[in-house]
């Protein structure tokens, strides 16, 4: 298994910020320099540094939607298969009576949707999530953290964007 | 209602105080050393627990009969005990999922502990059906699996629906507690070292807070809320369906599913009322949830409580109106009969205790709300004992009227009931935190280098 084993070490910049317009500042000024692939760490999600980001919205709604489908189907497809499995006629109603049915289909919906949701999640943030990158234990705490992977850009310049955008520290990570 | 827009959630009262690095140092606080009187109220609890345990070995040796199961009362403290913890549960999910919806900016100090509620209330209310069975070793009978009769259960039972209502209940709040409890435990991953740090690090799951992690969690818990609102409801519903679609005098009544929400979800508040107020005292977190937070949550507690009102009302009302023989029968039993005392316990701790929070200085007096609180666990008990027994007890039949008279083994597991909900909810107090580290953040506005307002 690849996950368990420590991933190699991504070379780059990471500049640690306290002040949030001046993150965001700095990532507009790395996406004009045709940064995509920065990582932006902060203590909680915040629509500034979204915004600056531009990321398209989030699949998991996708997932959101299939897992409930197959919930759904699922609860009226077991319910109504194994009444006509086994048919016991009870209290005069058909076979497989619909609207009791309701009740499991809607449950079943909830459940695949909630676990396929978080699922999803797991998928996107941690098993695909890029790897080897470093991180600083302030930035769960109140500081802002940019990781800017090394290219063929003179990192001497970006490393003056960053500190003329207000970052505190910036830090080389070599590989 | 104030709503919507990210910049409006900055609400003036209620308001965090302190930077966000305050706000992780304060809640990683309470993760410290266990004081005395914590370690003794969890001995108490596991002492509780025990009890319940003992009990539960004795009856699978004898069997029921100590439980005082006799016709015509099948149903009776276990069942009652278990709609009660059922519905402590709803006020959790009410909090942590359909307020996150509207945008209620004070949730955020109290949802912590009210989701972990919800997931131990609900971890509680599981077992008592498994009790109540009296084979208790046979209750994967309940689930369809292919077995050697080809039987499947039968889907148009209440009692089935319930079943699937529970698990799913169990299984999503769960989740939902354990997804919101990511990021805060990384903030403790880094905050704590030796021993520690290595349990964080593996709860955790590898958060650090990167811009492609919270869009995905955003989005995530957003739709984990929207599943969470109509499983909420629906749970209550369906559990009220266990008694509303019986024939039974007094179950058989269409107010049931709503009048059982709103029954949970003031039971929950209750509890939830019971649990912090000294919780936050012992966690030195007063700061946290403030003033503020109770007169909102008594707020809640009234307009539920006077749903109840309106429904205890309703429910003599259409008795009267019915022209049912039975049905007035039932009714006018339970506020004369043999158990006068339990129905009038019910109406008097719920539908008029809870008038009393009209008042703004009885809502923020944290004194008279525990004093409060403590009726409302125990109105509510009696709620569901009242609605059970009363009915059990005399139906259509008058040869096969007769009374309840529990006994020890229905104090026993109940009290053993109240010993397991509380070991759990004090270790989790005590290992993760307990108060949302990472929402309270999000209400703080970052410092800004040029100053202003975005």
């Amino acid at each position: 298994m690849g996950l368990l084993k420590r991933a190699k070490r991504m070379p780059g910049l990471l500049a640690s910020f306290i002040h949030i317009d001046a993150a965001a500042d700095a990532i507009r000024g790395l996406r004009a320099m045709g940064y995509r692939n920065l990582v932006v760490y902060s203590p909680s999600p915040n629509h500034e540094l979204e915004e600056a980001l531009n990321h398209r919205v989030s699949p998991v709604r996708l997932f959101t939607l299939i897992g409930g489908l197959t919930g759904c189907a699922a609860g009226f497809g077991m319910t109504i298969w194994m009444s006509y499995d086994w048919p016991v006629l009870v209290g005069g109603k058909p076979i497989a009576s619909i609207p009791p049915y309701v009740v499991i289909a809607f449950e079943l919906t909830i459940l695949l949707g909630a676990l396929s949701t978080v699922a999803a999640v797991g998928l996107f943030s941690v098993l695909m999530g890029k790897r080897g990158v470093a991180y600083d234990p302030r930035f769960s705490d109140d500081q802002i953290g940019i990781f800017v992977p090394a290219g063929s850009e003179d990192m001497g310049r970006v490393e003056n964007l960053l500190r003329s955008a207000g970052a505190v520290e910036v830090r080389h990570e070599a590989a | 209602m104030a709503v919507a827009t990210s910049a409006a959630r900055v609400v003036p009262e209620g308001h965090p105080t302190g930077t966000q690095a305050d706000v992780t140092r304060d809640v990683v606080a309470t993760l410290g050393p266990a004081s005395r009187g914590y370690v003794l109220l969890l001995l108490g609890a596991v002492s509780l627990f025990l009890i319940g345990i003992l009990t539960f070995l004795v009856l699978i040796k004898d069997g029921l009969g100590h439980a005082g199961y006799n016709p015509p009362i099948f149903w009776s403290v276990y069942i009652t005990t278990f709609v009660f913890w059922v519905g402590i549960g709803h006020a959790g999910t009410l909090i942590s999922a359909i307020l996150f919806l509207f945008r209620s900016p004070w949730r955020t100090a109290v949802y912590r502990s009210t989701e972990a509620m919800t997931v131990f209330a609900v971890m509680t209310a599981g077992l008592f059906p498994i009790i109540h069975i009296g084979r208790q070793w046979i209750f994967y009978w309940l689930l369809p699996y292919p077995n050697q009769r080809y039987l499947w259960p039968n889907f148009k039972s209440p009692l089935i629906w319930d079943v699937f209502a529970i698990s799913t209940y169990l299984t999503v709040s769960t989740t939902f507690l354990v997804f919101g409890l990511l990021p805060d435990i990384a903030a403790v991953r880094d905050k704590v070292s030796g021993w520690r740090k290595t349990v964080y690090t593996l709860t955790a799951a590898g958060w650090r807070g990167t811009d492609n992690q919270w869009r995905h969690y955003s989005r995530a818990y957003l739709y984990l809320a929207a599943l969470a609102t109509p499983l909420v409801l629906s749970v209550h519903s369906v559990v009220s369906w266990d008694f509303a679609s019986g024939i039974v005098p007094g179950w058989h009544g269409t107010i049931f599913a709503p009048y059982f929400v709103a029954g949970a979800i003031y039971s929950g508040i209750g509890m939830v009322l019971t649990l912090i107020i000294p919780l936050r005292r012992a966690l030195r977190i007063e700061h946290m949830i403030t003033e503020y937070h109770f007169d909102n949550l008594a707020k809640l507690t009234l307009l539920t409580g006077s749903i109840l009102l309106y429904a205890y009302g309703m429910e003599y009302f259409i008795a009267w109106y019915s022209g049912s023989p039975f049905e007035q029968a039932t009714f006018f039993r339970r506020a004369f009969g043999p158990m006068w005392w339990a129905g009038w316990t019910m109406i008097t701790c719920n539908a008029f205790v809870s008038q009393l929070l009209w008042f703004r200085k009885i809502r923020t007096n944290i004194t008279a709300l525990f004093v409060i609180s403590i009726f409302i666990n125990i109105g509510m008990w009696f709620e569901r004992y009242v609605i059970i027994v009363s009915s059990l007890s005399n139906d259509y039949l008058p040869w096969a009227w007769g009374q309840l008279n529990p006994t020890w083994a229905d104090w026993g597991i109940l009290a053993g009931s109240f010993g397991w909900f509380g070991m759990w909810f004090m270790l989790f107090a005590k290992g993760f935190p307990i108060v949302a580290i990472q929402e309270i953040k999000e209400m703080i506005p970052m410092p800004r280098l040029r100053g202003g307002h975005h």
